[in-house]
């Protein structure tokens, strides 16, 4: 088992642990920097997300330095990155009121992209938003954007009201509709946008796990049948990273498309 | 097992101090793009578009300016034109006036020669009938002398009947002509 620990370095639970396989909901535990100083929530996924954000930080001061009007390479890089988000989610999302946004949006789709991609990267492989925390927590960022753009644009009572009673709903079906109304508008949206970005990741990874530390696992048994079916597995590890490293992306965009969408209802006129 | 409402969250229940992580980082982040990143690279593509703007207004001018000189260039061509065509009905005219005036300049001058023919003409005939009048009545009158044997020398008498000879021949003459 000496190598698990190489290959998944990041992997919750100890070396050697007996309960270490199958893997499960105890995979994913942190893992301590400093085991002994009774600093549990100081872990190796805390310093992961600290170093996804300063390499975010650090990416886009790099892509913003020295900027021409006519670009270089590194800057058309840094725009076609940035044109993604300013204009193929805010600006379509969001119309002329769309520069606003724009920043946060970036960092929206920038700090998950790049905690997504820790998945597959070899010294991590673990992408920080399989712990749930992270999730909830730029889910209630965006849910308190979209609900302070829209009481921002209407105030909170009209806002309230828009949000709660769609026009043209015959008033006899207010009974129905208003409930639903705050159930989908202000309970279900913040919710489905942490847990489909943490389901997604978390899956993802379980299923990382069950190729690669299975697959290894059956590589080292005696049996050659297990040998050939390890191996199999292993190689079969491969298409699953390309797949995590897209799922990983795309849950990044719809995030960050899905927080667009939602301040656009809110300024919206009509609902 | 931590439960919340006697209901066990699983996976699904957040370390707090990664909830309250993730919003910080992501704070971070997004003051950083806000103040410095995104700014810059709005501030490029304002220049950019200024650029291109700018550009397009040179263009529109020299254009503007191509189309001033192509209409300063076609009046200029009009006006020239119209010089070129009132100089030449301008010759036409000094032409025609020119050839009437030698035309009648030619005519006075045979004209006057005409005149002058005749008059010396006329001058020459009475200078021709004088000398005749006297040499025909000498002729006459010494021819008639001879025939008639008898003199005339009586120049009183000889002189009228030449006189009256050749008043006849006049007449004769004027009947002729």
């Amino acid at each position: 088992m000496g190598r698990l620990g190489l290959i998944i370095p990041m992997e919750g639970g100890g070396e050697g642990d007996a309960h270490h396989w199958p893997p499960g909901v105890h995979s994913f535990d942190p893992k301590p920097l400093f085991p002994d100083a009774g600093m549990d929530w100081l872990n190796t996924y805390l310093l992961q997300a600290v170093i996804g954000a300063l390499i975010v930080i650090l990416l886009w001061l790099w892509f913003a330095k020295d900027q021409k009007i006519v670009p270089g390479f590194k800057q058309w890089i840094g725009e076609q990155l940035y044109n993604l988000i300013r204009n193929g989610i805010g600006r379509d999302a969001l119309g002329p009121d769309y520069h606003k946004y724009t920043p946060y949006l970036v960092a929206l789709f920038s700090f998950i992209l790049v905690n997504n991609l820790f998945g597959q990267f070899f010294l991590s492989m673990f992408p920080t938003f399989s712990r749930v925390g992270y999730a909830y927590g730029l889910a209630l960022l965006s849910f308190i954007l979209y609900n302070a753009a829209g009481i921002a644009k209407h105030g909170l009572g009209s806002y309230l009201k828009l949000m709660t009673m769609p026009k043209g709903v015959p008033p006899l079906l207010y009974i129905i509709i208003i409930p639903l109304e705050i159930l989908s508008n202000f309970i279900v949206r913040p919710i489905t946008l942490a847990l489909r970005l943490f389901a997604n990741l978390f899956a993802g990874h379980l299923v990382v796990i069950v190729f690669v530390v299975g697959g290894s696992m059956l590589l080292e048994s005696a049996s050659v049948l297990y040998k050939v079916a390890g191996g199999a597995s292993l190689l079969m590890a491969f298409p699953i990273f390309g797949l995590e490293l897209f799922i990983g992306a795309l849950q990044a965009y719809i995030f960050t498309v899905l927080t667009a969408q939602y301040v656009a209802s809110s300024i919206a006129d009509d609902h | 097992m931590t439960t919340i409402l006697e209901i066990d969250l699983g996976p699904l229940l957040p370390a707090f101090p990664e909830f309250v992580a993730g919003i910080v980082l992501f704070g971070i982040i997004w003051f950083v793009l806000a103040k410095k990143v995104v700014p810059a690279f709005e501030k490029t593509y304002e220049e950019r578009a200024a650029a291109i703007q700018g550009g397009i207004e040179k263009a529109e001018h020299a254009q503007a300016e191509a189309a001033a000189a192509l209409e300063e260039y076609r009046e200029q061509l009009a006006g020239a034109r119209d010089e070129a065509s009132s100089i030449r009905e301008e010759a036409k005219a000094q032409g025609a006036q020119i050839i009437a005036e030698m035309r009648a300049k030619a005519q006075e001058e045979s004209d006057r020669l005409i005149a002058q023919a005749k008059a010396q003409i006329e001058a020459e005939r009475a200078q021709a009938v004088q000398q005749l009048r006297g040499e025909v009545g000498g002729l006459a009158t010494t021819l008639a002398g001879k025939i008639v044997g008898e003199s005339l020398d009586d120049d009183e008498r000889a002189r009228r009947t030449v006189d009256r000879f050749i008043a006849d021949l006049e007449a004769n003459d004027t009947e002729r002509v």
